[in-house]
């Protein structure tokens, strides 16, 4: 979600957001009651058709499941042994087919799209005194702030490095934990500054 | 338009400001001194991020302590730091915030947004990610953000100091020929060379109160190596 998307023009990318949060909604839950490998390896044949659909190269596929190759790897040997291989079968093409459709629903979709549908969809707490605007401006505020978190550590590994520091999470973890504290106090006040105690909620 | 009466203020047992009475009406104010001579506490006092811990700030009559957002519509505050002040995901989505937050209809946010990036050079940035601009354009879009809410006054705080010389150049082009009334606080000398006042600060208390021509060097001097 942080900069998958990829903008285009495809029919795909046309798709309200809403329908395709749905879609990746219900085949996330109804791909669990189906345990047949063949109409599994048929959903998989479908969501990758729909790669091609949205005018993503199919290498981008591939590039977007190595990270998870190791975990895919061990889940699918675990199966193997503790239920044999169809059952290693079904839970990996399940797995493997809603990765690569939310991944799909992320590359086709603008992020601040996504968020107003998901502050549309949570209208409805509304009823028991929550702001869905608020939860989307969390939501925003996450997006914005992983990378700069990320950049962070990266600083700090570097600066560890430089004095004779390898890879120690304890060394990483504690200094990060200083420097987003202190960065929270500080987008505190720049929220403030920029007028977000201004209407709307009041 | 600033009104500073007997302003203390202290964290914890820490005195920063002692006994600071003046008035800003210029167009052009500096702010200068040493790392820790209080400035920065200064500048958070004219828009209310701080309220002093015993006197009051008044900017146009309102009182800092009771009407802060009310100062805060008035005094628009540009960080140090573009990357704290840039709170939303993409660069348009980030001049959007502030004027969201003041009630305006989606239909006119989105007409400002395309209005104030048009203005500041930043169209073609406008769906970039914010974590994969270059410090200047983080800067360029911090100001933006801040102008497209429409302050009568914009405090800078240090403003040039994370930036390139190219950077710097053009962000003193951008506050030179703001419309607005504009207090800086800045180690830059070169920035404030054509300002109409300058304050230096020094332990708390302001030590030099006068244009830049005698301001520039008593804070040299002040600067000096013993």
């Amino acid at each position: 979600m942080l900069s998958l998307y990829r903008p285009g023009t495809s029919a795909l990318h046309r798709l309200p957001v809403g329908v395709k949060l749905v879609v990746l909604l219900l085949s996330g839950i109804g791909l669990f009651f189906v345990t047949n490998p063949f109409v599994l390896g048929g959903f998989l044949l479908v969501v990758v058709g729909l790669w091609s659909l949205a005018r993503v190269p199919l290498v981008e596929l591939l590039r977007q499941l190595r990270p998870l190759a190791l975990v895919l790897a061990l889940l699918g040997v675990a199966q193997v042994l503790l239920l044999g291989w169809v059952s290693a079968l079904v839970v990996l093409l399940r797995l493997i087919a809603l990765i690569l459709l939310a991944t799909l629903v992320t590359m086709t979709s603008r992020t601040d799209d996504m968020i107003s549908a998901l502050e549309r969809a949570a209208s409805p707490l509304r009823v028991f005194g929550l702001r869905p605007h608020r939860i989307a401006f969390v939501l925003s505020l996450t997006l914005r702030f992983i990378p700069l978190i990320k950049e962070k550590a990266d600083e700090i590994r570097t600066a560890q490095r430089a004095r004779g520091v390898e890879r120690s999470s304890l060394a990483l973890l504690l200094p990060l934990l200083v420097k987003v504290l202190r960065m929270a106090d500080h987008i505190a006040e720049a929220l403030d500054a920029r007028g977000l105690d201004d209407a709307r909620d009041r | 338009m600033f009104l500073f009466e007997d302003v203390e203020h202290g964290y914890d047992e820490r005195r920063v400001l002692h006994g600071i009475s003046v008035e800003l009406t210029e167009r052009r104010i500096a702010v200068i001194g040493a790392n820790g001579s209080g400035k920065s506490t200064f500048a958070r006092l004219l828009n209310g991020l701080q309220v002093p811990t015993s006197g009051r700030v008044l900017v146009d009559g309102l009182d800092t302590r009771s009407e802060g957002r009310a100062v805060r519509r008035k005094v628009g505050f540009v960080f140090q730091d573009p990357d704290v002040q840039i709170v939303m995901p993409t660069v348009a989505e980030d001049v959007a915030f502030g004027l969201k937050h003041r009630g305006l209809s989606k239909k006119d946010t989105a007409a400002r947004v395309v209005e104030v990036l048009a203005e500041h050079g930043l169209s073609e940035l406008a769906e970039r990610p914010a974590h994969l601009l270059s410090g200047g354009e983080k800067q360029r879009l911090a100001i933006a953000s801040v102008l497209a809410l429409e302050p009568e006054c914009v405090v800078f705080d240090e403003p040039t100091t994370m930036l390139d010389l190219r950077n710097k150049r053009r962000t003193t082009r951008v506050i030179a020929e703001l419309p607005h009334q504009v207090v800086v606080v800045s180690h830059d000398l070169d920035l404030l060379s054509d300002f109409d006042r300058v304050l230096v600060f020094d332990e708390g208390r302001i030590v030099e109160d006068a244009p830049p021509a005698r301001a520039i060097p008593a804070y040299l001097d002040l600067m000096a190596p013993c």
